[in-house]
């Protein structure tokens, strides 16, 4: 059992450090990218009237004027303490919006993502279980449509059906203008609201959540659902199913530890990806249900070109997608031991 | 035929089809077997003639919802398992027949230690009489089915997974499986021909001294003749879903009777020389047109008008061995 440990903190290990290798590597593509845009973030930030030596003042304190890898050396030390630079648009630190934002785009992947992992392996199981009957077909259309329709568009629709003919649930912003909103503890509005024993602010801020991320998680939700589905009904037919079957280990135990357990691997590891999708298909939709989050900020720094902060944005992006990806090979790694032990001799 | 007590297994007539895209693959086509208590019976055919198909219906493990019976019966101790309720075919799988597989690879769950499947099985073995299985109790099991395999270390082997196992190891493993809860009878299909030569032989003498040392019935599904000979009391030679020949081992080997049976012997590789076998031309037809009459009538020599007809009953020829093929009746 030990060496199980050992192995399995090794792995970790590994999958950090190599982490630490992308968010550099992104760091100089995002740097770059931002860099050779045509037009002058000190003339940006003051304005075309401007005069000409106050421009070139701004330029040197934002290390304009040195080479470019010189200039990278300044950012990246700034962004290493928390330093993202100014945002030309808020007129703040970038690291204070993203502080306010970042939370609120959070609580809704967090919540969409959870949408996700549950429905989709109940979809998944529901239909392979009952394979080639008609809830089996059902699951299947409804994934057709919840896949090939893009997330702005349902949010729309959710928007139209539960907004406006018939409006049970509220369809902008994260509380009711009437709430009081709950000490910031983790910025998530549900678990702050719990936290300090607040139900009616909780239950609005999760009723604000519902619409919005119901709209994000299908697309992925489908997806997943569809490859429960496959690698189940794969697993099925595999000999140690019918062996285990056979040496009278009852069907429920058979289908929910022995079949189960193997299936889930090829769903877990497109997890990371979907989260992924999650994430980008998340611009529109807060853009839509008018959700303060780091999306709908981002798109407001790309319009403006707010360089610092886009870099920020991607950044922070980038270092979230980073850290679900290591969750997920770890959750692999425990659910398949020939990735957790490093042997994938004769598999 | 003898006393009706002492059989363990007769299967009648038994059809059983496969759903495909364009119709049924009719794979068994009336197979008839019987097993005495005791007995070492082989089942002998070429691959893809319906043997591992026979034996998975017995326990019932045919992959769910893509085959049909049309035809048949299964008893078990004069009890029909066709009809058995499913608490019926639980306690028979926990307590009367065990299936070996072929390839222990794949018949081992790669994500599960070997200790959690061999104890699953012993404990829902147990719990069929017990309402609370002790852990230690199922971990002494577990050891002692592994000891008794020949297991080095056996403690060590419960936490492996699969993977960490040689395919010999593996496949003493799922012996160890089968006989945990001492079943009755054990149905080994074709065990260890996925390994070396060296350790088949030694699987197979393995297999041996238990089935003595127990006095566990036996079906040995098998390809090889040679291995046939020295297991088995009486073989069932079958062909393309039906059973064309069966005698004692001894009877068989001295008088084959029927044209597939002497091609099989006559494909047997001799290590003295004389080149490559001569083999039987032709291969296994095909299931969802299979031939009319005699599924063997396209590949044989011997085959007449009335081959392609009606397909030949087993017919007796001496006591004891009987035949599916006109020739003999002439």
């Amino acid at each position: 059992m030990e060496v199980k440990q050992v192995k399995l903190g090794s792995f970790l290990l590994k999958r950090f450090l190599l982490s630490i290798f992308v968010i550099i590597g992104l760091s100089i593509v995002i740097f770059i990218i931002a860099r050779v845009v045509p037009g002058d973030p000190a003339r940006m930030a003051l304005g075309p009237r401007a005069p000409e030596d106050v421009v070139q003042a701004l330029r040197k304190e934002m290390h304009l004027d040195k080479p470019l890898p010189v200039e990278y050396f300044y950012w990246i030390k700034g962004v290493v303490r928390g330093d993202f630079g100014q945002s030309l648009v808020s007129k703040r630190p970038v690291a204070e919006d993203i502080k306010e934002f970042f939370p609120a785009t959070m609580e809704l992947a967090i919540f969409a993502g959870i949408l996700m992992v549950i429905f989709a392996i109940l979809l998944g199981v529901l239909a392979a279980q009952y394979k080639n009957t008609w809830i089996d077909s059902l699951i299947r259309m409804l994934s057709y449509f919840g896949i090939a329709i893009p997330a702005f568009v349902v949010a729309i629709i959710f928007m139209l059906l539960f907004g406006y003919y018939w409006p049970i649930l509220p369809v902008l912003g994260r509380l009711s203008s009437g709430i009081t909103p709950p000490r910031t503890i983790t910025g998530l509005l549900t678990l702050d609201s719990l936290i300090e024993g607040n139900f009616p602010a909780f239950w609005d801020a999760f009723k604000h959540l519902i619409l919005p991320g119901v709209a994000l998680s299908l697309g992925g939700l489908f997806q997943e659902a569809r490859i429960t589905r496959s690698s189940m009904v794969d697993n099925m037919h595999k000999d140690f199913l019918a062996a285990e079957r056979g040496y009278g280990i009852p069907e429920k135990i058979v289908m929910f530890k022995y079949l189960l357990k193997p299936s889930l691997i090829s769903t877990v590891s497109i997890m990371g990806l979907d989260f992924a999708s999650l994430l980008s298909n998340a611009f529109l939709v807060e853009l839509i249900f008018n959700w303060p989050g780091i999306s709908r900020y981002g798109i407001n720094a790309m319009l403006h070109k707010d360089l610092d902060a886009i870099s920020a944005v991607i950044i922070v992006f980038g270092v979230v997608f980073l850290v679900v990806n290591i969750i997920v090979d770890v959750i692999v790694a425990l659910l398949d031991p020939r990735i957790r032990l490093g042997a994938a001799r004769d598999v | 035929m003898e006393a009706k007590e002492n059989v363990l297994l007769d299967i009648k007539d038994l059809h059983i089809w496969y759903r495909v895209y364009g119709g049924y693959l009719k794979v068994l086509n009336g197979v008839n077997l019987i097993l005495r208590e005791g007995e070492r019976v082989g089942l002998v055919g070429e691959a893809g003639c319906g043997k591992t198909t026979t034996m998975k219906s017995i326990l019932q493990i045919l992959p769910p919802g893509d085959f049909l019976i049309p035809k048949g019966e299964i008893y078990y101790k004069g009890k029909d398992i066709l009809k058995m309720n499913s608490s019926e075919i639980q306690r028979l799988r926990s307590r009367e027949i065990a299936m070996i597989f072929q390839d222990p690879t794949a018949a081992l769950n790669p994500v599960f230690t070997v200790g959690t499947q061999i104890g699953d099985v012993i404990k829902y073995s147990i719990a069929l009489e017990e309402k609370k299985v002790h852990k230690e109790k199922i971990k002494i099991l577990s050891v002692k089915a592994l000891k008794e395999v020949s297991l080095p270390d056996p403690e060590r082997m419960l936490v492996n997974y699969p993977f960490q196992l040689s395919g010999g190891m593996r496949q003493r493993v799922c012996i160890a499986m089968a006989i945990s809860s001492n079943r009755n009878l054990l149905i080994a299909d074709e065990p260890g021909t996925s390994l070396d030569v060296t350790i088949q032989d030694q699987i197979l003498r393995l297999l041996k001294e238990i089935v003595e040392k127990k006095g566990t019935s036996i079906i040995l599904i098998t390809h090889s003749l040679g291995v046939a000979r020295e297991m088995t009391d009486r073989i069932y030679v079958m062909y393309a879903g039906t059973i064309v020949e069966t005698a004692l081992t001894k009877d068989l080997f001295r008088n084959p009777v029927h044209p597939y049976t002497k091609g099989l012997l006559a494909s047997v590789p001799k290590l003295s020389g004389g080149g490559i076998a001569k083999g039987i031309p032709g291969r296994i037809p095909d299931y969802l047109n299979p031939p009319q009459g005699c599924r063997f009538q396209p590949r044989c020599q011997h085959a007449t008008c009335s081959c392609a007809e009606n397909p030949p009953q087993l017919f007796e020829v001496e006591k004891g061995h009987l035949v599916a093929c006109y020739l003999a009746q002439r």
